[in-house]
């Protein structure tokens, strides 16, 4: 029998306010344990929470940016449940009436293959602390509670059961990760925790349309771990359906270094969280207005940038997508095209020269020397003669160590492009006079030689002469030698 | 109304407390109580009510994305029956994946 995959799945975002979701405590991450906490996010009797007014507007811009309905009208929750990091007993969320419904996000498997992932919801809700697990208490049977990060504002994006198939899932979060960051509301770092993702997998016989027994993958710390997860239960669970066995509901941790999901130890009780209307928060109501303000203030979606640039500049589908990966970089090609009208080739400079230098220096665009004005200024010296393009490569990781304009750098370097045919006229004559062998064979007949002598003259010239000229003038040499042979 | 002994049971049991049977007893009599007084509520004809999670149904006030100072770590431990280098000491978390459901 043929199964097809169903996926489902939840993606908590933290979001990168200043304060919390319900008190004044920063989130800032890395501070000395349980010195960001308050009365409130600490759980004392007595306390009232006040919503953050950032956090439910990146709500809304997260909703907006991927077509939900925004709710005017929507609740906050108690989720009831014992757990040592979570000190009220219960975490404030939404429940029955989330802030954002409805809404999806487009993936594309395949070139040209376009499938759509709705989402059910987006909700806003508040974050645990963080229980340590060190060896030297575990052994005492302890555990160290840090409630720094109890209270941070996250939003919860649900996708229907709508992925069919891991690298659907992979592709699925990977836009939601650039939507956050693209969007300013989540740094969108999976390894510290900042974007979490748990899964919901079942399996059904293919043309059925019921769902299966579901499992539940939780502890995936990347986006490829999500995939490789859900690759291990695809298998696990067609192995089990095809000798007739029965999928067993339950949660699921992915150990990444074993490279298996192993059920979770303990006691897994059937979750009974009591969901009821915080009584200490007001219905949250959020006006048409704020809505329209919000939505007029978004920036150009990555989407819609993306198939831009590929009608107007003519971009293909990929370098597209390599440059909209990120809006700072995405942002920084659209600075340098402003400037030039050689939009390719400011996409090569970019995923070339600029791409490389800030693998190699491990930093962000925004702290390259190298400013948009400097590439449309250096692809404009390239296509006016004054530097090779060689030479410019030079110049620019020059510009990337100095910070000196391509003016200066160039004259600095002495790098200004030779093309003055008097000049190069005797450089070309001492390649030729030089190579006397590689002369006689060409003028043998091996053509193929030609570049040999253009190399010749380049290095010569250490790079500085113009290519085209010392073509010209070798061509012109050569030929009348030629001549003058027969 | 009445709730069945194993339904308190369990409610006990979600709200960590435990009782013997006595108190199971005496507990499930206070819980019927309780609730058929509330029960008062269902002879009004709310068909025509939306549900409401409040009656204070206007703009509740938001705060501005602002810092405050949060509590001095020594504060925040005072009460704490165990605690080390700034962290509470509880007994040992058996669920392994930090609890976040
Ligand atoms: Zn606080």
């Amino acid at each position: 029998m043929k199964f097809e995959t169903v996926i489902g799945l939840e993606v908590h975002a933290q979001l990168s306010t200043l304060s919390k979701m319900f008190c004044g405590c920063s989130i800032r991450f890395g501070a000395a344990p349980n010195s960001q906490t308050c009365p409130v996010c600490l759980g004392m009797p007595g306390v009232l929470p006040v919503t953050n007014r950032t956090a439910v507007e990146y709500a809304v811009r997260m909703g907006l940016a991927v077509h939900c309905d925004i709710q005017p009208h929507s609740v906050f929750a108690r989720k009831n449940y014992f757990y040592p990091d979570l000190p009220k007993g219960y975490q404030i969320s939404q429940y029955e009436e989330p802030i954002c419904l409805g809404g999806w996000i487009d993936v594309e498997p395949e070139p040209g293959e376009k499938r759509k992932i709705r989402i059910h919801r987006i909700h806003l809700e508040e974050d645990a602390g963080k229980s340590v697990h060190d060896e030297a208490y575990i052994s005492g049977n302890e555990t160290l509670i840090d409630l720094n990060r109890c209270g941070t504002p996250l939003i919860e994006i649900v996708s229907e059961p709508d992925i069919r198939s891991p690298k659907e899932a992979y592709l699925y979060l990977h836009k939601i990760r650039q939507m956050v960051r693209w969007l300013g509301i989540c740094d969108g770092n999976m390894e510290e925790g900042s974007l979490r993702c748990d899964a919901n997998i079942s399996l059904r016989p293919v043309g059925t349309t019921d769902l299966g027994v579901k499992t539940e993958l939780k502890n995936m710390n990347s986006m490829r771990g999500v995939e490789k997860a859900l690759t291990f239960e695809v298998k696990r669970q067609t192995e089990i359906l095809s000798e007739g066995g029965a999928v067993i509901q339950q949660t699921l941790l992915w150990d990444e270094a074993a490279g298996k999901a192993v059920p979770m130890r303990g006691k897994e009780e059937a979750h009974d969280y009591r969901y009821f209307p915080d009584p200490d928060l007001t219905p949250l109501i959020v006006e048409e207005a704020w809505v329209r303000e919000v939505g007029e203030s978004l920036p150009e979606l990555p989407d819609d940038r993306k198939n831009r640039w590929t009608a107007d500049y003519g971009l293909s589908d990929y370098d597209a997508s390599v440059l909209n990966e990120d809006r700072g970089i995405s942002d920084y090609f659209e600075d340098v095209v402003r400037e030039t009208d050689n939009p390719k080739t400011a996409a090569n400079w970019i995923m070339g020269e600029v791409l490389r230098r800030l693998n190699e220096e491990k930093t962000g665009i925004e702290n390259l020397k190298v400013r948009p004005g400097d590439i449309s200024h250096l692809i404009r010296l390239v296509n006016e003669g004054t530097v090779s393009h060689s030479a410019a490569k030079t110049v620019f990781d020059h510009i990337a160590e100095t910070g000196d304009t391509p003016d200066k750098a160039v004259e600095k370097l002495g790098l200004k492009q030779v093309s003055n045919a008097s000049e190069l006229g005797d450089l070309v004559q001492k390649v030729i006079d030089d190579n006397p062998d590689a002369l006689k064979k060409y003028l043998g007949g091996k053509d193929a030689l030609f570049g040999f002598f253009v190399g010749q003259a380049m290095q010569a010239s250490r790079g500085k002469a113009n290519p085209k000229v010392v073509q010209d003038l070798l061509r012109e040499k050569l030929n009348a030698l030629r001549q003058s042979e027969s | 109304m009445s709730v069945p002994l194993e339904e308190v049971k369990k409610i006990a049991g979600l709200a960590r407390l435990s009782f013997n049977e006595d108190e199971l007893k005496a507990y499930s009599g206070h819980l019927n109580q309780i609730l058929d007084y509330v029960g008062k509520l269902n002879e009004l004809n709310t068909d025509h009510v939306a549900p409401t999670s409040s009656v204070q149904d206007t703009d509740g006030p938001l705060r501005e994305d602002m810092v405050h100072a949060s509590l001095p770590t020594q504060e925040v431990m005072k009460d704490a029956p165990s605690h080390q280098d700034g962290f509470f000491r509880v007994p040992k978390v058996i669920q392994s994946d930090g609890g976040n459901p």
